[in-house]
């Protein structure tokens, strides 16, 4: 097991090196030249190309990308260009603030997808099943900077109610921007979180079905076993390794989608700093949050091979 | 006399057909369609027939696998349709099954220990503490190793599976074992190894056994009574030996004169039905089996035959036939 982890460790190296390698090119395939935007449009041409001297971009590129990379090795991310600040810290200060997001609405998908996925796998084509699935299809299609507006809508800015329901008189319950309260968590989160749970739910559902109708689930409710038990214990941990695969790669879904959701809600995470420096050209920022990015999406990743292994003794990880 | 354990009177199971745009039930598959038996402690009774004549479906019926539609089950005196899910499930000690495949009716994720340890535990058959010696004891009674406890199931052959099926369904110390199939998705020398098995078993014990199978080879060497089913009804019940040696239904005729023989030499007159088995949506009127029956007249397709017996046949035999006697006589012959 420990040297399972270790190789796997291991092997998320060439990984990020290909990331940080693609980040880099693309970076400066985009037009635009940081320089110019630094020392603003009217500056003079020694000016700019002093400040492009400074940033080294005068170098052949293999040079930067040696320069960049060995920084990184180094624990350097190197400093923004709009801000002057180390990119570490840049990053630091806002890493937290996106994996809480990203964590909480990985939570509320698995925790809804799963109950969802159950219920409708063990009453198949009844009521209940029909509706969660059709709620499901909408949590899917749609585009969660959407659905993150039209909350914000009714439960920030809120609706007035109809004076005969009592107790309630507006429906501003949340605020609409910022993190760390409960009231501004809420809504970022299930913004994030529904697609995911959709998506989950609806494979719970197809998995759990595949089954539910197999032998050992028959000789399970022979033995005695009480309907719960079977469910959970001999059908659900069967049905799991299909649904443990889509939370993995949901995650990097989530990443993505924090950009959106951290926009909308005004949110200063990760996902925010990334859309200012790409704006700004700021490609040390950018280089610096994807590389975090996808170090936490091959850890996730990670986590989900080892949870195949708990989940089913048959596959070897070595 | 000997005490009745399990007795089936009319039992129906009839499977709905959803059908339309709102699920309508449009027919129902009279999969099991007014079946009655008796089976008594400590005998083999065993269930044959062609394939989709309701046999299997019996067994689950009988314990509630499958909610039967109708009918009464009862067992060692207790009305078993009556019970609530949460009884049901108290008495299903009592009464075990062991399946057909045994390739997927263990749950992959268990291990042998794990198997066999959860339905004492359900059951509360063994005290928790004297568990895992039972394990031990159980393995060994159906001859597997102690060093093999903690394998799953995947690492067995499909013998070896078959016996920690049969080693889980004693784990709780039934009366009655209900065998679906149980050996025919085994190798022919491994069918033979798990029905000595379960014959040795049943004399340690004293088990009652419901074996259901469509190998007669099978069922002559381990049952002492036999079901004939057809079409979802028992069309001939006997004795083994009076039923091999004299069938007096026209179908258990057939299906006797299906069985190959060792001796080349024995000239043997086989009698080949036409057509296939008509479908439990819709079956015949009158006797079932009158479509494909040498012997059928107009009084076959009108009025449905009853189980009876005749003088000339030994005690419980019984056959549903208009003509057994005329049949055996010779009275009656087959039309041309």
């Amino acid at each position: 097991m420990f040297t399972y982890v270790l190789r796997r460790i291991l092997q998320t190296i060439p990984v990020l090196i290909g990331v940080t390698l693609l980040v880099f090119s693309l970076m400066h395939l985009i037009p635009g030249d940081p320089a110019q935007i630094m020392a603003g449009e009217s500056a003079p041409k020694e000016q700019v190309e002093n400040i492009r001297e400074r940033l080294g971009l005068n170098d052949p590129y293999p040079v930067q990308y040696w320069n960049y990379i060995s920084g990184v090795l180094q624990g350097d991310l190197g400093n923004s260009v709009r801000t002057g600040r180390d990119v570490t810290n840049e990053i630091g200060v806002r890493f937290w603030v996106t994996v809480e997001l990203a964590f909480y609405s990985m939570i509320l998908s698995i925790f809804l997808g799963l109950i969802a996925g159950i219920v409708s796998a063990t009453r198949q084509y009844s009521f209940s099943d029909v509706t969660l699935m059709i709620v499901a299809l909408f949590g899917l299609s749609m585009p969660n900077f959407w659905l993150g507006l039209m909350l914000i809508q009714w439960f920030a800015i809120g609706m007035d109610v109809p004076s005969w329901i009592p107790f309630i008189e507006n429906t501003a319950w949340f605020k609409p921007s910022g993190w760390g309260s409960f009231e501004q968590i809420v809504l970022p989160v299930i913004t994030l979180g529904t697609g995911g749970a959709a998506i989950i739910a609806r494979m719970t559902r197809s998995s759990m079905l595949e089954v539910i109708d197999q032998d050992y689930i028959r000789t399970a409710r022979a033995k005695g076993a009480k309907e719960r038990v079977v469910v959970y214990r001999h059908a659900l941990k069967n049905a799991l390794i299909p649904v443990v695969t889509v939370v993995g790669l949901q995650f990097g879904a989530l990443l993505g989608g924090t950009v959106l959701t951290e926009t909308v809600f005004a949110i200063n995470g990760m996902g925010k700093l990334v859309i200012d420096a790409i704006q700004a050209r700021d490609f040390p920022i950018v280089q610096g949050t994807v590389l975090v990015a996808a170090l936490l999406f091959v850890l996730v990743n990670l986590l989900v091979d080892i949870t195949y292994r708990y989940l089913n003794k048959r596959i070897d990880l070595n | 006399m000997q005490k009745e354990l399990l007795k089936v009177t009319d039992l129906k199971q009839h499977f709905p057909i959803k059908g339309g745009v709102f699920g309508r039930t449009v027919n129902h598959v009279k999969a099991v369609d007014g079946v009655s038996f008796t089976i008594y402690e400590g005998e083999t009774v065993s269930i044959v027939g062609e394939s989709g004549c309701g046999k299997s479906t019996t067994g689950r019926s009988i314990l509630r696998l499958d909610e039967p539609t109708s009918g009464q089950v009862e067992f060692d005196g207790k009305d078993l349709l009556a019970f609530s899910k949460r009884q049901m499930r108290k008495n299903r000690k009592d009464m075990q099954v062991i399946f057909q495949d045994p390739y997927a009716s263990l749950n992959p994720r268990q291990t042998v220990r794990q198997i066999l340890k959860e339905a004492m535990t359900i059951q509360n058959a063994v005290p928790k503490e004297k568990q895992d010696e039972r394990v031990i004891e159980l393995m060994e009674t159906v001859g597997l190793g102690k060093h093999q406890i903690d394998r799953y199931p995947h690492e067995f052959s499909g013998g070896q599976r078959q016996r920690i099926g049969i080693a889980r369904a004693l784990s709780v110390d039934p009366q009655i074992i209900i065998c679906d199939e149980a050996v025919s998705a085994l190798d022919v020398s491994i069918q033979a190894q798990v029905i000595n098995l379960l014959k040795k078993l049943q004399r340690e014990f004293n088990l009652t056994y419901l074996f259901i199978s469509h190998d007669l080879g099978v069922v002559r060497h381990i049952s002492d009574r036999i079901i004939v089913m057809y079409l979802g009804k028992i069309v001939e019940i006997a004795d083994k030996k009076s039923l091999f040696s004299n069938p007096q239904h026209p179908y258990t005729k057939s299906l006797l004169s299906a069985i190959p023989s060792v001796n080349p030499d024995q000239k043997r007159e086989r009698i080949i039905l036409t057509g296939d088995v008509p479908s439990p949506i819709d079956p015949p009127t009158g006797c079932r089996f009158h479509t494909r029956c040498p012997f059928a007249t107009e009084r076959c397709a009108t009025e449905t035959p009853e189980l009876r017996t005749s003088d000339y046949m030994k005690d419980g035999h019984q056959a549903a036939c208009h003509y057994i006697e005329e049949i055996e006589s010779g009275l009656h012959q087959v039309k041309q």
